[in-house]
């Protein structure tokens, strides 16, 4: 009973902020006035996807997972990681070129890639970290100008040491031996479900089990909700601030990883940037918990990919859809204060109601 | 001002009402304040004199009730509706603009009523001068002490025209002889026709001031009493509705085992002043040592500077055997250290965590808690159903919120996890502050059994009758450093009271 109520309120103010996002994007769409309509619209998106864009929608979800992740680990510490999209930037940039060189043959050159992006991401992320822990500088503005600094980097790496054709530069392509293609649930045209998709179920479990059942998790959580009593039970926050940025960091530079071993096999134009962006929103859409950033990630993936269809189906730009992310992530902040208001007063209700006084004579 | 009125208002609550979700606040409360009168509110902490306050003063609306001033019915949408009918409130914490003179205080958001000129300066010194407040309108509120603090914050009131001043425990930041300044002040202001509503638990400072006495408990008013005619021990029943615990050392439990020693630590801040300094003291296993002090003469950096949160400038700090000075608070805490800190919500509470969780707070190293780096749910629950027993906190269960709980019932939990795991040493902070007065004995009660078992207590309180009743030594903080020793069976609140603030007044 008390985990179905849980679940409920769980659900209640995503739900919410379903229904208001929808709302608020179908009035935008009616005040746009296209030629077709709000019904145009919802039916496109509402169709059943075809299975080209099922496979690409499960291929979305699993790197917009691991980018909410990433930016979640810094959240639920009380840390604002901002810099995601610089860290897996350049944590692919560099995993590429390491996979690139093939140093190492087929599986093994997989595996030690994905070391690669993981330490680029967190060195990168943690360069934000020892400036708020040395030097007191807040993680956001660093993060934020480290992601400047990363792009302008990649691009000068890039154009340095990597391959030009024609008009285009990518890093060297990784050998056959370690291509990972995936799972092919419908035709070969449809595409794979790729093989690092795996990554973002282990993150996931990984994020829960630490953050619920390690002193590691207790001590992030304890210093995210109240950085006072964190220093008063022993936490040494300085290190929990340094470990969490790396740790944000290292899956940061994951995220891509599926898209490059599964089909991209280089970096260059085929790496997809703003995925940092899109988590940090997840992540918040998610409350930063396992499960809720997964849909969250399902969502958003869902939105930004069925919404292709509509430039063929209609007239509507699939970028109204950013609407309907955007208004999501502001509503279900609303919405989250108002149920756990609701939730506090319930409780309070309770605990009056077993510890009420008992009457007693009163002298005059 | 050329009021009409020379009658103070008249004011007269009945019926009054207030919940709020899942609290009771205020039921059924009925006040009536005879114009010239001291009026003292009495109650425990918890009782709903607060509230009651806020509604009458406009803060809060009532659900229930009405509000007659003067006769004639009021209804109040915020306090500037209260200060139109001449109603002021002077609150616990000062608001006070620290670098603006005494002058710019009183006439901040109060310009239209005696412009910022000559005009609001004479003012200022005439109220001054006519209440003996003895306040220079051009010194900076940074530089005045807390009793003229307290006398800029009634002038400020006053200032604004008011009749019926609300004083909200105003003594609880004064020593004892600047209790019966403020009393002087008091009466002056009776004298001349002002209503004050006072509030306070303090029984022997009401019984010296006031001129009528209605008590609260539990929400509502549940009787009134007149000077002279009541004892403080009727009234201390009235209050508690049974019998009245007091704290009661039996006899000495000290051992000649030094469990804590401080030696010469000294403490500064970045600029170089000294919180801290020269302090050495000594606590024996089975002793409890109080410190008496005006709250920010360097209790809170004694207490950070022990628990390893700030780190002596120079000094040294053992506990039993070993040179503690550098050590951080985690491997303070692990070597035994208990600490119930000043400020529970912010220092020893995770508010929107379950109880269970909390019980880890602190102890994240150790057993029953935690295991090798995990979390152990089970043993963690287990020990929290032992405290909630144990400690008689009042809860649904371990899953609810440390948030949904009363004060009282935090600070059990607080007190009982810090007594887990047999520390050697328990730092106590204030530990019944803001509890009602059945914690208040509980926690006593276990202080006291603590002792017996051989723990070294050093206890910060800023309530006297706390520090003496539990105390085998007393020492006094002053600026910093310790300026003398008491034996809590000797001396009394005088004493001590001219100890913490320096001697010479």
């Amino acid at each position: 009973m008390a985990l179905l109520q849980r679940m409920a309120f769980g659900i209640l103010a995503p739900l919410i902020a379903l229904v208001i996002a929808v709302v608020a994007t179908s009035l935008v769409i009616i005040a746009a006035g296209s030629d077709s309509g709000v019904g145009d619209f919802w039916s496109v998106l509402l169709t059943k996807p075809e299975n080209r864009i099922m496979v690409n929608i499960v291929d979305q979800t699993v790197m917009i997972y691991l980018s909410a992740v990433a930016a979640a680990i810094g959240f639920r510490m009380g840390l604002f990681n901002i810099g995601v999209e610089g860290q897996y930037g350049l944590a692919s940039y560099a995993a590429a070129t390491f996979a690139g060189a093939a140093l190492l043959p087929g599986v093994l050159n997989v595996v030690a890639t994905l070391v690669v992006a993981v330490v680029v991401g967190a060195a990168w992320a943690g360069i934000a970290g020892l400036l708020r822990v040395t030097r007191g500088v807040s993680e956001v503005i660093a993060t934020i100008m480290l992601n400047a600094i990363a792009a302008i980097l990649i691009g000068y790496l890039l154009d340095k040491y990597g391959l030009h054709g024609g008009n285009q530069v990518r890093t060297r392509e990784l050998p056959a031996s370690s291509q990972l293609s995936g799972w092919y649930p419908f035709t070969h045209p449809d595409g794979p479900v790729w093989t690092l998709g795996l990554l973002a179920v282990l993150v996931g479990v990984g994020f829960w089990l630490l953050l619920n059942k390690t002193r590691f998790g207790f001590d992030l959580r304890a210093t995210g909700t109240s950085p006072s009593a964190a220093v008063a039970s022993g936490i040494d926050v300085k290190r929990m601030v340094l470990v969490s940025m790396l740790l944000s960091g290292g899956v940061a530079g994951l995220i891509w990883m599926p898209a490059y071993f599964g089909a991209a096999h280089s970096y260059g134009t085929t790496f997809q940037a703003g995925l940092g962006f899109t988590g940090i929103a997840v992540a918040l859409l998610g409350r930063n918990q396992p499960v809720g950033m997964f849909f969250g990630a399902l969502l958003f993936a869902f939105l930004s990919t069925q919404s292709t269809s509509l430039t063929f189906a209609t007239d509507i730009s699939p970028s109204v859809v950013l609407i309907t992310q955007g208004v999501a992530v502001l509503a279900v902040v609303i919405a989250y204060e108002l149920v756990r208001r609701y939730r506090v007063r319930l409780e309070q209700r309770s605990v009056a109601s077993t510890t009420a006084p008992t009457s007693q004579e009163v002298p005059a | 001002m050329a009021v009409a009125t020379d009658l103070a208002p008249e004011v007269e609550l009945s019926g009054i009402g207030k919940r709020f979700p899942g609290v009771i606040a205020n039921h059924d409360v009925d006040l009536t304040i005879r114009p010239g009168t001291v009026h003292a509110l009495v109650g425990e902490n918890g009782a709903g004199k607060s509230t009651l306050m806020k509604i009458l003063y406009g803060v809060q609306k009532p659900d229930d009730g009405t509000i007659g001033i003067d006769g004639s019915p009021r209804s109040f949408r915020s306090p500037t509706d209260a200060i139109a009918v001449g109603i002021g409130m002077v609150f616990q914490h000062f608001m006070l603009a620290d670098n603006l003179t005494a002058l710019e205080n009183a006439v901040l958001g109060a310009e239209k009523l005696h412009g910022i000129g000559e005009r609001a300066r004479s003012e200022f010194v005439a109220i001054s001068e006519r209440y003996g407040f003895g306040l220079d309108p051009d010194v900076l509120v940074e530089e005045l002490g807390v009793a003229d603090r307290q006398r800029l914050e009634i002038l400020k009131v006053l200032f604004r025209g008011a009749k019926v001043i609300i004083l909200d425990e105003p003594t609880a930041v004064l020593v004892p002889q600047e209790v019966d300044a403020l009393f002087e002040n008091l009466r002056d202001l009776r004298a001349h026709g002002h209503s004050v509503l006072f509030i306070s638990h303090k029984l022997d400072e009401v019984l010296a001031i006031a001129d009528d006495i209605t008590v609260m408990r539990r929400g509502t008013t549940v009787g009134s009493a007149v000077p002279g005619e009541v004892t403080k021990r009727q009234l201390a029943e009235m209050m508690v509705g049974s019998e009245l615990p007091s704290p009661q050392t039996s006899e000495s439990t000290v051992t000649d085992v030094v469990q804590l020693a401080l030696r010469d630590v000294t403490l500064a801040d970045a600029a170089g002043r000294h919180l801290l300094e020269g302090v050495s003291l000594e606590i024996h296993r089975g002793e409890v040592l109080g410190i008496a002090g005006v709250e920010g003469n360097g209790q809170a950096e004694l207490v950070e500077t022990i628990m390893g949160m700030r780190s002596a400038t120079s000094g040294q700090i053992v506990l039993g055997s070993e040179d503690v000075t550098s050590w951080g608070t985690r491997a303070v805490r692990e070597a035994g250290v208990g600490y119930i800190p000043e400020d529970r919500h912010r220092h020893g509470l995770l508010l929107d965590a379950p109880l269970w969780e909390n019980r880890i707070l602190g102890h994240q190293t150790r057993p029953p808690s935690v295991r090798r780096g995990w979390i152990n749910r089970a043993g963690a629950r287990r020990d929290t159903q032992r405290i909630v027993g144990e400690y008689d906190v009042r809860t649904p269960g371990i899953d609810t919120t440390a948030r949904a709980l009363s004060g009282g019932n935090q600070q059990k939990l607080i007190v009982g996890r810090e007594m887990s795991g047999d520390p050697v040493l328990l730092i106590a902070s204030h530990p019944t502050r803001g509890v009602d007065v059945g914690a208040q004995a509980a926690i006593w009660g276990h202080i006291e059994d603590a002792r017996r078992r051989g723990l070294a207590v050093l206890l910060i309180s800023a309530d006297l009758d706390e520090l003496i009743g539990l105390s085998d030594r007393i020492e006094v903080i002053l600026r910093g450093r310790l300026v003398g020793t008491f034996d809590p069976a000797r001396v009394t609140p005088q004493e001590l009271g001219t100890a913490m603030t320096g001697g010479d007044d």
